[in-house]
């Protein structure tokens, strides 16, 4: 089953890219593996996730700390700190 | 009578007009005795930026806004509440959000549309992006730590 991930503002402008459908391999439980994996694609997801502390993560388009379970995700948007309002 | 409010929210481009959205909420009522409205606008910085770009997350940007409000609405005894935030190229001076929050009362207006801004800035997926009035590439605005200590002080004990 694939996923879509999206990325917004400085994420989306490193990995040079605004979402793209992945297969996660087995064994990627959780939003902090996800990030570990996706550091390790290349140069551009390492510049990225360089501090995967600081990155937000959403699944189904609700907030989610690092240590949430993706089984199920449909949708994982990655973006840095809001600054809205 | 409370729990009967949903909250009117709208992620737009276009801009907004403070006056008709205050009469929208209180046009035909004779139960509201207070609205509090808060507007952000973009500032220029003392002349360095020319505008400001707001990217959102469509989709979860209302989703996250409702879950907010409707939030507030449960904590308030509010009679109507409406917010509205734009995105696109913002230049100085020009609108960027609106909270408008009515209630027989004024405490809960008050309390209900500063709490919603704090939750707003923290937690509504937006991302300001700076275009610099001399030309040169502007940096994304960071996250303030003082946002993040705003929100917190409405956490309700336990939490």
């Amino acid at each position: 089953m694939s996923t879509k991930l999206i990325y917004f503002a400085w994420v989306r402008e490193r990995i040079g890219k605004p979402e793209e459908d992945v297969e996660l391999p087995s064994g990627i439980e959780t939003v902090a593996d996800l990030l570990r994996w996706l550091k390790s694609r290349g140069e551009e997801y390492e510049n990225a996730l360089q501090y995967p502390d600081v990155i937000r993560v959403a699944i189904n388009q609700e907030h989610v700390g690092h240590r949430e379970k993706i089984a199920g995700a449909r949708e994982i948007a990655l973006f840095p700190p809001m600054t809205g309002g | 009578m409370a729990g009967a409010v949903v909250a009117a929210i709208r992620i737009q481009r276009e801009d907004f007009d403070v006056a008709a959205e205050i009469a929208g909420l209180t046009k035909g009522r004779a139960d509201i005795g207070a609205v509090v409205t808060f507007s952000g606008l973009c500032r220029d910085e003392q002349g360095a930026l020319s505008a400001l770009e707001l990217e959102h997350y469509p989709g979860m940007a209302e989703a996250e806004i409702g879950r907010i409000a409707a939030e507030a609405v449960e904590r308030w005894p509010l009679q109507g509440l409406t917010v509205i935030h734009r995105h696109g190229k913002i230049a100085p001076g020009q609108n960027i959000v609106l909270v408008v929050a009515a209630s027989s009362h004024r405490q809960a207006a008050f309390e209900a549309a500063n709490f919603l801004m704090d939750y707003l800035k923290s937690r509504a997926p937006f991302w300001k992006k700076e275009h610099r009035a001399d030309g040169s590439e502007g940096g994304w605005v960071e996250a303030k730590e003082a946002d993040d200590q705003a929100a917190d002080r409405w956490k309700k004990q336990g939490e």
